[in-house]
């Protein structure tokens, strides 16, 4: 069902069931879990080669920010689409709460809808249309309610996928490198956004990011990914709201590279 | 804009006084004028005999008598009716194929490998066929018109179902939405642009599909008229069916882009034409 990249076979996701059967035929692998964290055992996923998550043991406390780096193959997209209920689990054990979101790297957005439908699309429960539009005020999006999709620049449109998102009321919010297409200013915006409508809806988030800063100003604790198997865990216990600065920012900063295998100063490690 | 650079830099111009000039719409105008202008004087000369082509006069002037009798309007609407039934049905059954194939591999598998093989052949061969199952009346002009026209409307449809972006799919699985909302809202929407240039396609076939069912015992319609013409050599009156033909075409080539412009206003291509 998956090729190279994770993208899904569309005709195979049509006739496997799509919606609701897509999601019934992925979730009774995934155990629904009451406490709102993630908890995963033995995970295995290969695609015919060497293992893309190898025997992967990972645990997300209720309500914690947790940061998946790794380098490109590292397995960390594999783990988020595995928690969104997009891959199956073949081999191991995964936990998660049933209320997911997710925040893709591209918006995917459906053009032909304007943003506000886009947000209620498949909303259910009272007034879809109010609460989209207090999603989008929350995300500073309301005065594009009405835009169609592809007039929206990146960060509107990574803005509104955010809404869509949080709308939902997630347990677990899934963010797969949300900000990596983004200038690096509107980056920095939409991390500050982040972490502030994190510390209102306090729901447990997943980011899946290249970018160690990111991690740092963002997450409770970073899990570096390698090889399928998690190499490095550093807990980042600085206070909120965080800056750019300082020699403890720096330091966390400097112990994440170098478990990517990268030196402070941009040097690769030798081998 | 190119050419103007061209034309412009081309040194034919001798700097001469400046000629009055006529607007640009006035100036594509010139030449089919000319034409006509030489085809009537060619006419008038005898140069050209009017069993072959009748000079542009008696064209416009059959023309006008062919509306004052209400002759035309008549066979207008008979042609009309069976474009219009046998494209109905072209649709109706084109979409329906195309999306039992598009939305599930073992529909494909059935409808998929039959449709291509008939498809192979040309339809207007089937004209004998049709005489000998659906008589001489109205079925078999339908029938042909129908055929025709529903492969472009089928193979469009279904090339867009299975061209819809599956990362859109994925996000829409993710948000929850049932299958039913999925090729509502996803599938169906995201098909519509190669739809839609499936139907520009289905009502040229219809059209051509048309003139021919007409020319096989017919009592009515544009394509009668003009074989009914022919027996007096009245080349004025065909000529008037294949202009009334080449309208017909343009005219529905207008709508089905109107409705493009309408129905896929999202796209950033008619936003920045609007904006």
């Amino acid at each position: 069902m998956i090729c190279c990249d994770g993208l899904v076979d569309h005709a195979l996701l049509l006739d496997a069931g799509t919606g609701a059967d897509a999601m019934n035929a992925v979730t009774p692998a995934i155990a629904r879990q009451h406490a709102a964290g993630v908890r995963i055992r033995g995970l295995t996923r290969r695609f015919g080669g060497p293992a893309v998550l190898d025997r992967l043991d990972l645990d997300i406390r209720p309500g914690e920010f947790l940061a998946l780096l790794g380098r490109s193959g590292s397995g960390k997209t594999t783990l988020l689409r595995t928690l969104a209920g997009l891959d199956p689990v073949e081999q191991g054990e995964v936990a998660a709460p049933a209320r997911r979101a997710v925040v893709f790297q591209d918006p995917r957005l459906l053009p032909w809808k304007r943003v506000l439908r886009n947000v209620t699309l498949g909303l259910r429960g009272a007034d879809p249309k109010g609460r989209a539009l207090a999603a989008l005020a929350e995300v500073g999006l309301a005065h594009r309610t009405d835009a169609w999709p592809l007039t929206l620049s990146g960060g509107e449109a990574q803005r509104a996928g955010l809404a869509r998102a949080l709308v939902r009321e997630p347990e677990l919010l899934l963010l797969d490198e949300p900000f990596a297409a983004l200038d690096a200013l509107t980056r920095l915006r939409m991390q500050a956004m982040v972490a502030d409508l994190w510390q209102r809806h306090r729901c447990t988030v997943l980011l899946v990011t290249h970018d160690v800063d990111e991690a740092v100003l963002l997450a409770d604790r970073a899990v570096v990914l390698e090889a399928g198997r998690i190499a490095t865990e550093v807990a980042i216990p600085l206070e909120r709201p965080r800056r750019h600065a300082g020699a403890e920012f720096a330091a966390l900063r400097a112990r994440l590279l170098n478990a990517l295998g990268v030196e402070e100063d941009g040097h690769a490690l030798a081998a | 804009m190119m050419s103007e650079a061209i034309l412009s830099a081309l040194p034919d111009r001798p700097a001469t006084k400046p000629r009055p000039r006529l607007p640009p719409g006035l100036r594509r105008l010139v030449s089919p004028v000319v034409i006509l202008l030489l085809w009537q004087a060619a006419s008038d000369l005898g140069l050209i005999s009017s069993r072959l082509v009748a000079p542009p006069s008696a064209i416009a002037r059959s023309f006008v008598e062919l509306v004052a009798s209400g002759e035309l309007q008549h066979n207008l609407l008979v042609s009309l009716a069976r474009v219009g039934a046998g494209l109905g049905i072209a649709v109706v059954a084109g979409t329906a194929l195309a999306l039992v194939a598009g939305l599930s591999r073992r529909g494909e598998e059935i409808v998929d490998a039959p449709l291509q093989m008939v498809r192979t052949m040309p339809h207007l061969a089937l004209v004998p066929l049709f005489i000998l199952w659906f008589g001489i009346g109205e079925t078999p002009k339908i029938a042909l018109v129908a055929l025709g026209s529903a492969f472009p409307i089928y193979l469009n449809l279904f090339a867009g179902i299975r061209g819809v972006d599956p990362r859109l799919v994925e996000a829409a699985t993710v948000l929850g939405l049932s299958r039913g909302e999925l090729i509502r809202h996803v599938i169906l929407p995201g098909a519509l642009p190669s739809a839609l240039v499936g139907l520009r396609y289905a009502l040229g076939v219809a059209w051509l599909s048309l003139v021919v069912g007409e020319q096989i015992n017919a009592t009515a319609g544009i394509g009668f008229m003009m074989m009914d013409a022919r027996e007096f050599l009245r080349t004025d009156i065909i000529i008037v069916g294949l202009l009334v033909y080449a309208v017909l075409g343009l005219a529905a080539d207008q709508l089905v882009r109107w409705v493009e412009r309408r129905a896929l206003s999202w796209r950033p291509v008619l936003l920045r034409g609007t904006a």
